[in-house]
Formats: structure tokens, C-alpha cells, sequence
């Protein structure tokens, strides 16, 4: 078998073992990547020769560590020390990051070499990945459609095999969607579990770094070595970090599975509905004890997330005004004029949508209405989990309404697209967790198989019993095993 | 919305175009956003942080800055290790 | 048509700490630019603030030292705005719930300026009400050339108090009053050196005025950048004469801010009130809110330094000072550890002496430094001295009057006393012999006295104790020579 098709588990054993090298690893992933690249497009940048140089740089030691030797792709939203940052967008072309992200940090102590920075949406606006300065990505099961987003790159480039696994960051859903519409595995960990020092920042009380992954195991691993308090991330938790393997192959019997009714009626997709009932029958064979629940403000997730990201966005994103860094219009008239049009040269339509969506919701007269009140929906959204949690250990629904959709088909229609992230919202809006994982194949698309996810829906920093029922359910099934049609 | 309006508070120019492209579709996101007003939030706490916690401080310790090449790396405009800018009048 | 100002201020003060307020660069003025910068204050993409501790203490114990209520519950917000000088666009700040809410600053007399302390106004103890002091970053610094502008972000980050006044202040001596006490509390407690001439301490004055008696407020007009306490004054009062003469003109004041030019003595105009800013105001989703209840208050409480109102309570309670002596020594903090100084250099009676030293600042010194046009710092005599003095008056080694004498002498040339009293030959007589003699020398040279004295005319044993202090060309001891000649008169 090729090294790029390894998971992260199996290629740390050979590894370890001094099977291959870590050089050997890049070869094999490079000769990948330009085999499929240029259908795929899932990389805004990849700097092999840094890649070359940290991988011949590692020691015994280094090797002997838990991510000794492995790649990772980073969704190009975060920061690596001396490598570009442009979080896809025209505004940061030519920025250099004089600084790594905590993330960075940790895989780097842990023996990982950061490599390639994935394309996604615009500052992780969209759901697509088709809000790229740097064009779109495409699906490896249908190049013809769109890869899910904003972490589009990093789902496509693990599911394409041009990457053993991939770093994402979740805001309403970017790192779910994504994996479950390329067919892998996505984890958005509860908020505050992975320091956001370095993450270009979206919505800030959303925002949650995450791997994509090929298996729950690799997710696992990874989860361990970037999860932790940081203290100069000041929502950080200091909550301990269990060790996320040995509790893996536990099985879910004696587990309660909540199955939400709100889940099964708004637009979901017939045969995505079917894949997703079976996967929790599935998980019911195995000897889970499946409950029906209610989690009776789902309606007003979406609602409420258009507010409160976007106003927390139009914050985030004033710095991007060509004055310290980034791209400045060479012919401004004053300040004013050069902040004006930088920004309008700069940013893309979505940014644009969104930064107005959220500076008028902010705005005088606006505030009590919008915001005040999207942050009182927040606090309904989750009394209705912790209320949940009180019946079940964790809630199975679909990670989408429909499997992936052709690139174009929603571009003009925001409120089309937003819709998108209607199951996976919900879990941001409340700080909590939840993994995708591949269930089954919507008879759809160019090839007739386009991946379905299961999201599994986790209490707060009990990634654990995530991993625990997906690793039951992956390792109980044959999905992982299935190849997108670039290979 | 007065999209013209509210993206100068943002610095944003807009094309003719998008101003009004931007009118309608934000028109229809407000619209679905409005669904959020038939809630009965009497009485409900606004939540912030996903789990508050208090009292989360750094001691006052000195720490190294960048070097100045470093900060000013990425600057469009620099000069004397100064950041340069359009004129700003007051 | 008589009329009277209305002045409140917004006072932004720079925290003195280590490092800046949401990361780790050196917080210090007048290094080379850009050198204390990072990611985290230059805005980069992805960098997160973490609040210094120390900044939000040293707010809260300026909240406790100017009675102000501190909030239970605070948290940051973001105030957005676009300008060059923030890197984020928009300022870390405290809106609804800021770390300290009302309390006030006395005006103590010797607070006002020199010349007008005088003024009845100055001794009203007049207090300036508070609505809020929050905490915030402060911006970088920007040069201005011919067509660019240059912008250096060391102080970009810096921990910023900001001081929100009442507008209950009414005239350009209280506007100075106020600073000049802020700024001494500040000093005094470590917390800002408060200096604005090293823009450590900047202030913007809101002022409008209204005819005497109406209840309305006039129009007002913000005034910038004063470079000092005695601008300030100059400008506020610049400000009211231009507004009453535009009022009384038949003009009308329109809502502006103008800036003050120092050289110039003059406002002008910076600009006509825009479009109102809209600040966005919402809590930073990247920082936790505070409790100031777990500890926090308590801890400073506990560091407080006595603040003048304080200080002034203890001088009446512990050494039976008179308010107005206690008010006029605890007003200035130099002048209250002078006064402590002497105290603790005399001898005697803790009350007795007090009393004495404060006779001694009040009626002599303060009018010998004004005469002089100096100030405390440059007074000559020595606490040492000053004490001793004191303890010589007290023991009976030489008179008040003579104490006096000394006193000037001390003053001129910073000589210690004792020198003084040996060089004039000024001892105290108190030898009952000698006293004696000159009281026999009184009665004799006054008949009428001692028969007024004897007819039960009680003034009259002052008379014939006045005859012999003089006798004794001043020496005598007054107590002694009066009783002596009751005696001789009573025998
Ligand atoms: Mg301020
Ligand atoms: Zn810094």
C-alpha cells in the first residue's frame, strides 16, 4: 500500500518502528499531491522544502514521540511561524506569520511537521469553501461538488489521501460539514478545550480548532496532543485532559443515545434521513439504549448563530485594514478613503454580507433586539442540552441535511447556503462537542456515492464518549475503508 | 438596513452593484433572523461565554517583545521603523 | 446678565505596571519606536489579549481611595472605532459594567491654585462627584509629517484608566483643584506618576455655560490637548469668557470640540459635532468577566494609603486638632509629612505640641513660603530643627515670642535653633529669684495697677505681667512671672 493512504495510527507505527522515514512520508505525500492537486485544489500553499528540512531536522527522540514524523495540513487560518496566512482572502496576500499558534506549538513538541496550508472559506464564512480568494476546492467523491467548508481544504486533502490528517477550525459547523460531506472523520472539541491563541479569529466565542482525520483513532491522537489550558488564551479551560485512547474500544453498551426529534424534519434529505436511522439502528445492534429527546429551540439555532457571529465577526475583522500588514490600496485619498477601499479590494462578497449583517446588529438602536437577544436565545439553546444530557450520555443526528451540493448551485442564495449548518449550529451556540463520522453513501452525484455523516453530540469536555461511540461505530462498519473516485 | 450607511461604519466601499445585491439578500437573512423575536426571553440571562468562568488574569511579567524588523515586516509602508500612513488629520 | 459654567471632565490616566495590559511588552515611555511591540498589540491575525492582573488592582484601589463603589461584576467590552493608532480597530474598554462606579474628590484648599486660595470657594471642601473609572488600552503614538503620518505602537496596549466626572465643576480653579488633588492621590498611592506633561495623565473638558439660576445646561464644547493642570486652567477659563461673550453678543454656542493652543492662550476649532459615533459597544467574547467580590476588593483595602480626607480625621481624633488646622495639613500630602516630620522630631505633649507645630505652619510658615514665592520643597528648615524648636517652647527655654523670632531666623537661613537662641542671648528666664526682682520692680513702677488689681480688677495682673516681661526684656517666663507676682501681690 501506498504511505499517503495510512491513517495517522497506522503510519506512527511504522514510524516508530523505523519502517520509513520521515522524508520518505513527505515523498510519498508529495507525489499525491500532485497527482490529484489539480483536481482537488485543496491547498492555498504547501512550502515542501521547510516540510524537507524540519522532518531531516528530527531526532530518535523526536521520533519517539506521539506525532514523531507525521504531517499535518493546517487549515490556512492558522499560524505558523514564517509560513503564509491568508485565511483565503485577497486582504492578508503576502502576510508572513511572525508567530506560531498554540496548536502549532504542540504538534511541533509532539515530533509533527506542519505542512501545507489548506484552502477554505474567506475567514471560515461559508460552507463551502467556495469563498476562497484562491478559487474553490473540490469534492473528491464529485469534483463537480463542493467539499463542504469553511475547513473544505482540510476535509478534502485527509479524504483525498494528500494529507494523513488535517487541523480545522468549527464556527457553526466548518469542521463537521466539511468531514462529513468528504467522508471522514471531524471532531469540534468543546469550546475552550483547544487554545485559540493563533486562530485567526471568526466568531471568538465559537471558534474551535479540531482535526480531520481518517479514522476516530487518528482524531483521538490528535485531540491529545492539542487539547489543554493555554494561558494566553484567557477562555482556555482548565479542565483536565483525560487520556482519549485507553477508554477507545469500550463499545457502547450500557450508553444512552438520544435520538432529537427537531433533527428528523426541516428539509433533510430522504436518503440522508434512511443512512443516518440506519446508523443509529446500528449503534442500537451494538447495545446502545437509544432515547427520543427534545431539544425544542433548534428552530432558533440558526437564527440566533446569523447574530451573534457576524457581530462578533465585523470586531474581529476591523484590524484587516492594511495599516500593519496585508494589502493597502496604493492611492487612497486620506485614511479614510485607504481603509475604505483596502477593504473593499480585500474582502469577498461573504466577508462583506457578513461584517454589514454584523455591524448593523451591533449599531445604535439595533443592539437589545439582535444581539441582547441572540445571546438570551444562546442561554435557551443550552438549557435545551443540559436538559437533554440529563436523559442521554450523547445525541446522534445528522451532521447535514443533504449530502454535497454542486459548486454554484448556492452562491447567490446566502440564506440557501446558511441552511447548510442548520444540525451542527447548535453545538457551537452551546460551547459543546461533536465528531462526524462517515455512516453510508447517498446514491447521488457524478458516481452515484456522496459520503453521509453522523454527528454525534457530546456534553461539555466529554469528547471522550464521542470517541468512544464513533470508534464502535467505525470499527463495526466497513465506511472507513472507502476511497473518493480521484484515487 | 441602509447598507450604504452601515458599511461606511464598517469602512467598507461597495460597488453600486453590491449595495444592492447585498439590500436583498441581507433583506432575506434578516428576515429568517427575525424568527428569533417570537421568543418570549423574559427574564432569560444573555450568555457570552460558553462556560463563564471569572477572574482569569496574567501576572504583570515582562515578556520579550519582536524584534522591530520583525514587527514591521509585514507593514505596506515603513520608515525609521515607523509605520507610515496617509496623512491623518484630526 | 450673570453667568456660570458648567464643567465635567474625562480623565484618562496611564496605570503604571510592567507590561502593557493584554500582553506581555514592557510598558515604559520613550523607547525607540516599535520596539515593544508583539503580535498581540500590533493586532496581528489570530492573537489573543490576557488581562494584567496588576492594572485591574491598581483601578480598584483607585476606585477605593476616591469612594467610589466597586462593581461587583465587570467585564470588558469592545468599542469599535477606525482609526490608524488602534490596531484593532476597536478598543478593549469597559462600558456597562465598569470596575469602579461614582464616589468623588474633595477640593481641599491648598489644592487651588496659589492665587486663589484665598478665595471663600477654597475653603468650601467642595466635592467633584465621579460617575465611573473603567479600565482600557491606550493607542499608539502617531507622528505627523507633510503628507504621511508615522505611527509608533509602543504605547499601543498600555493600561488606561479612565475617570469620568460629574459636571459639578463650575470654575477653571476647581478644574485645577480636581487634577491637581487626582493627580497628587495617584502619585501618592504608586498608581500613575499622573504627570500630563508626559501625557501620563490627559484630560478632556466638557464646558457649557447658562445664565445664573437657570437649571437648563447650555450648549457644551469639548476642549483637547492640555499639556498641563495650570492649560487646563487657562483653557477652561479661556473657553467660559469665549462662550459668555459669543452668548452676549447675540451669538449662539454651537456643539464642537476645539483644541487648546498652549502658546496661543486661545481655542479653536477642531471639529463641528458629526455624525454621532456609533461605538458598537459589546462584551469581548475573549475575555472572562470579574469578581471583584473573591478577594480582589478585600486585598486592596488592605493596601489602601490614607487618602487626605482620611488623614485629616486622624490628625483631629489623635492630636485634638481643630478641623480647620486637620483640613489645612492634610490637604497636601508634603505638607502632612512635614507636619509629621516635626511631630515626630519634638518633644513633649503630643497634643500640646501639635497644636504648636500647626500655629507654627499655618500662621508663619505658609505665609513666609508665599512671601517668598517658594514651596515646601524649598523651605529651609530642617523637621530636625523645626522640632526642636517646638520642644524648646515646650520645656520653657525660651518664650512664644522669642520662638517667633527664631522661626524667621530659621526660615532666612536654615540654621538650627539652638544656634539661633545662643546667638541672640535668648534664654527664657525662669529663676524665681530673678523673676522676683523684676516683678517687685513692676509693682513699685505701678501703683494704680496694683490698687486696680487689689480693687479685684483682674486685667490688671496682665498689665503688671506685660511691665515685667519687659523689664526682662522679654525673657521672662510668662506662666512663672505671673504667678510670682500673684504672690508678691496676694502676700
Ligand atoms: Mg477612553
Ligand atoms: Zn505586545
Amino acid at each position: 500500500m501506498e504511505l499517503f493512504f495510512e491513517t495517522l495510527t497506522g503510519l506512527r507505527e511504522k514510524l516508530a518502528t523505523k519502517k520509513v522515514s520521515p522524508t520518505e512520508v513527505l515523498d510519498a505525500l508529495k507525489k499525491r499531491v500532485e497527482a490529484v492537486e489539480p483536481s482537488i485544489r485543496a491547498f492555498n500553499h504547501i512550502d515542501w522544502e521547510t516540510a524537507r528540512a524540519e522532518a531531516a531536522a528530527l531526532t530518535p527522540e523526536d521520533l519517539a514521540k506521539p506525532l514523531g514524523g507525521v504531517p499535518v495540513a493546517i487549515k490556512d487560518v492558522m499560524a505558523v511561524k514564517g509560513q503564509p496566512l491568508t485565511c483565503s482572502s485577497r486582504i492578508l496576500k503576502g502576510f508572513v506569520s511572525p508567530y506560531d499558534a498554540c496548536v502549532i506549538e504542540k504538534l511541533r513538541a509532539a515530533g509533527a511537521i506542519p505542512l501545507g496550508r489548506a484552502n477554505m472559506d474567506e475567514f471560515a464564512m461559508g460552507s463551502s469553501t467556495e469563498n476562497s480568494a484562491d478559487g474553490p476546492t473540490h469534492n473528491p467523491w464529485d469534483t463537480g461538488r463542493i467539499p463542504g467548508g469553511s475547513s473544505g481544504g482540510s476535509a478534502a486533502c485527509v479524504s483525498a489521501d494528500e494529507a494523513i490528517v488535517a487541523l480545522g477550525s468549527d464556527t457553526g459547523g466548518s469542521i463537521r460539514q466539511p468531514a462529513a460531506l468528504c467522508g471522514c472523520v471531524g471532531l469540534k472539541p468543546t469550546y475552550g478545550r483547544v487554545s485559540r491563541y493563533g486562530l485567526v479569529a471568526f466568531a471568538s466565542s465559537l471558534d474551535q480548532i479540531g482535526p480531520l482525520s481518517k479514522t476516530v483513532e487518528d482524531s483521538a491522537r490528535i485531540l491529545q496532543v492539542i487539547a489543554g489550558h493555554d494561558a494566553r488564551d484567557n477562555t482556555s479551560a482548565a479542565e483536565p485532559v483525560p487520556d482519549y485512547l485507553s477508554g477507545l474500544n469500550q463499545g457502547v453498551k450500557g450508553l444512552k443515545l438520544g435520538v432529537p426529534k427537531e433533527y428528523f424534519i426541516h428539509g433533510i434529505d430522504p436518503e440522508v434521513e434512511k443512512i443516518i436511522r440506519d446508523a443509529i439502528q446500528h449503534l442500537s445492534d451494538l447495545g446502545a439504549e437509544i432515547v427520543d429527546i427534545s431539544l425544542p429551540h433548534t428552530n432558533y439555532a440558526l437564527a440566533s448563530y446569523y447574530i451573534v457571529a457576524p457581530a462578533e465577526a465585523s470586531a474581529n475583522l476591523a484590524r484587516f485594514d492594511g495599516v500593519r500588514y496585508g494589502a493597502r490600496v496604493k492611492d487612497g485619498k486620506d485614511v479614510i478613503d485607504t481603509y475604505c477601499r483596502t477593504r473593499e479590494k480585500g474582502f469577498g462578497s461573504e466577508v462583506k454580507r457578513r461584517i454589514i449583517l454584523g455591524t448593523y446588529v451591533l449599531s445604535s438602536g439595533y443592539y437589545d433586539a439582535y444581539y441582547l437577544r441572540a445571546q438570551k436565545v444562546r442561554t435557551l439553546i443550552r438549557r435545551d442540552f443540559s436538559e437533554a444530557f440529563g436523559k442521554c450520555d450523547a445525541i446522534l443526528t445528522p451532521t447535514t441535511p443533504t449530502p454535497a451540493f454542486k459548486i454554484g448551485e448556492k452562491t447567490e442564495d446566502p440564506m440557501q447556503m446558511y441552511l447548510a449548518d442548520v444540525f451542527t449550529i447548535a453545538v457551537n451556540m452551546a460551547g459543546i462537542c461533536g465528531l462526524s463520522l462517515p455512516c453510508g453513501f447517498a446514491a447521488q452525484g457524478k458516481h452515484g456515492r456522496l459520503p453521509v455523516g453522523l454527528q454525534i453530540i457530546g456534553k461539555a469536555f466529554d469528547e471522550a464518549t464521542l470517541l468512544r461511540v464513533g470508534q464502535a461505530y467505525e470499527q463495526s462498519t466497513e465506511w472507513r475503508k472507502e476511497r473518493p473516485a480521484c484515487a | 438596513m441602509d447598507v450604504s450607511y452601515v458599511a461606511h461604519l464598517a469602512r467598507l466601499a461597495l460597488s453600486q452593484d453590491e449595495i444592492t445585491r447585498f439590500q436583498s439578500q441581507l433583506s432575506g437573512v434578516l428576515e429568517h433572523v427575525g424568527q428569533m423575536q417570537k421568543l418570549d426571553v423574559e427574564g432569560i440571562e444573555p450568555t457570552a461565554h460558553a462556560s463563564p468562568v471569572y477572574n482569569v488574569f496574567r501576572e504583570d511579567v515582562e515578556l520579550p517583545s519582536l524584534p522591530v524588523e520583525d514587527a514591521l515586516k509585514n507593514a505596506p509602508q515603513q520608515a525609521n521603523n515607523l509605520i507610515i500612513m496617509p496623512k491623518i488629520v484630526e | 446678565m450673570e453667568y456660570e459654567a458648567v464643567i465635567g471632565l474625562e480623565v484618562h490616566v496611564q496605570v503604571k505596571t510592567h507590561s502593557k495590559m493584554f500582553c506581555g511588552c514592557k510598558n515604559e515611555f520613550g523607547a525607540p519606536p516599535n520596539t515593544h511591540t508583539c503580535p498581540v498589540c500590533l493586532g496581528m491575525p489570530g492573537v489573543l489579549p490576557t488581562p494584567n492582573l496588576e492594572a485591574v488592582k491598581k483601578t480598584v484601589l483607585t476606585g477605593l481611595m476616591l469612594g467610589c463603589e466597586i462593581n461587583r461584576i465587570c467585564k470588558f467590552d469592545r468599542k469599535s472605532y477606525f482609526y490608524p493608532d488602534m490596531p484593532k480597530n476597536y478598543q478593549i474598554s469597559q462600558y456597562d459594567q465598569p470596575l469602579c462606579l461614582d464616589g468623588g474628590v474633595v477640593l481641599g484648599k491648598y489644592a487651588f491654585p496659589k492665587d486663589a486660595q484665598k478665595d471663600p470657594i477654597a475653603s468650601a471642601k467642595k466635592n467633584v462627584r465621579l460617575i465611573r473609572i473603567h479600565l482600557e488600552e491606550d493607542v499608539a503614538k502617531s507622528f505627523h509629517f507633510e503628507t504621511t503620518s508615522g505611527i509608533d505602537f509602543n504605547r499601543a496596549g498600555t493600561p488606561l484608566m479612565e475617570i469620568v466626572t460629574q459636571a459639578d465643576i463650575a470654575s477653571p480653579e476647581e478644574a485645577f483643584a480636581f487634577l491637581s488633588t487626582l493627580q497628587q492621590t495617584l502619585s501618592q498611592a504608586r498608581i500613575s506618576d499622573a504627570d500630563m506633561e508626559k501625557g501620563q495623565l490627559r484630560c478632556d473638558c466638557n464646558i457649557s455655560v447658562r445664565p445664573k439660576g437657570q437649571l437648563e445646561f447650555g450648549t457644551k464644547c469639548e476642549i483637547k490637548n492640555m499639556n498641563s493642570i495650570s492649560g487646563v486652567r487657562r483653557a477652561v477659563a479661556y473657553e467660559i469668557t469665549r462662550q459668555i461673550q459669543t452668548i452676549s453678543n447675540g451669538g449662539k454656542i454651537s456643539q464642537e470640540t476645539r483644541r487648546w493652543d498652549d502658546a496661543a492662550g486661545q481655542t479653536y476649532l477642531m471639529r463641528t459635532k458629526e455624525q454621532a459615533h456609533d461605538y458598537r459597544y459589546f462584551p469581548d467574547p475573549d475575555l472572562m468577566p470579574m469578581r471583584t467580590d473573591l478577594g480582589l476588593v478585600e486585598s486592596m483595602k488592605q493596601q489602601m494609603p490614607e487618602t487626605p480626607s482620611m488623614r485629616e480625621e486622624r490628625y483631629m481624633r489623635d492630636y485634638a486638632l481643630n478641623d480647620y488646622d486637620a483640613s489645612v495639613l492634610s490637604s497636601d500630602i508634603d505638607l502632612s509629612h512635614y507636619f509629621e516630620g516635626v511631630l515626630n522630631a519634638a518633644q513633649g505633649d503630643r497634643q500640646k505640641v501639635a497644636k504648636a507645630i500647626a500655629n507654627f505652619i499655618i500662621n508663619d510658615l505658609l505665609g513666609l513660603l508665599g512671601g517668598a514665592d517658594q514651596t515646601l520643597a524649598d523651605c529651609k528648615i530642617m523637621p530636625e530643627h523645626f522640632g526642636g524648636l517646638v520642644s524648646c517652647v515646650d520645656a520653657g527655654k525660651i518664650s512664644s515670642k522669642q520662638a517667633k523670632e527664631v522661626f524667621v531666623e530659621m526660615f532666612a537661613t536654615g540654621k538650627e535653633p539652638s544656634t539661633i537662641i545662643q546667638e541672640k542671648g535668648m534664654v527664657q528666664i525662669s529663676d524665681e529669684g530673678a523673676l522676683e526682682s523684676f516683678a517687685k520692680q513692676a509693682i513699685e513702677a505701678n501703683p494704680k495697677s496694683v490698687d486696680d488689681y487689689r480693687a479685684g480688677k483682674m486685667a490688671a495682673l496682665n498689665a503688671l505681667k506685660g511691665q515685667a516681661i519687659k523689664l526682662s526684656k522679654g525673657k521672662a517666663n510668662p506662666q512663672l512671672i505671673g504667678e510670682v507676682l500673684e504672690k508678691l501681690l496676694n502676700a
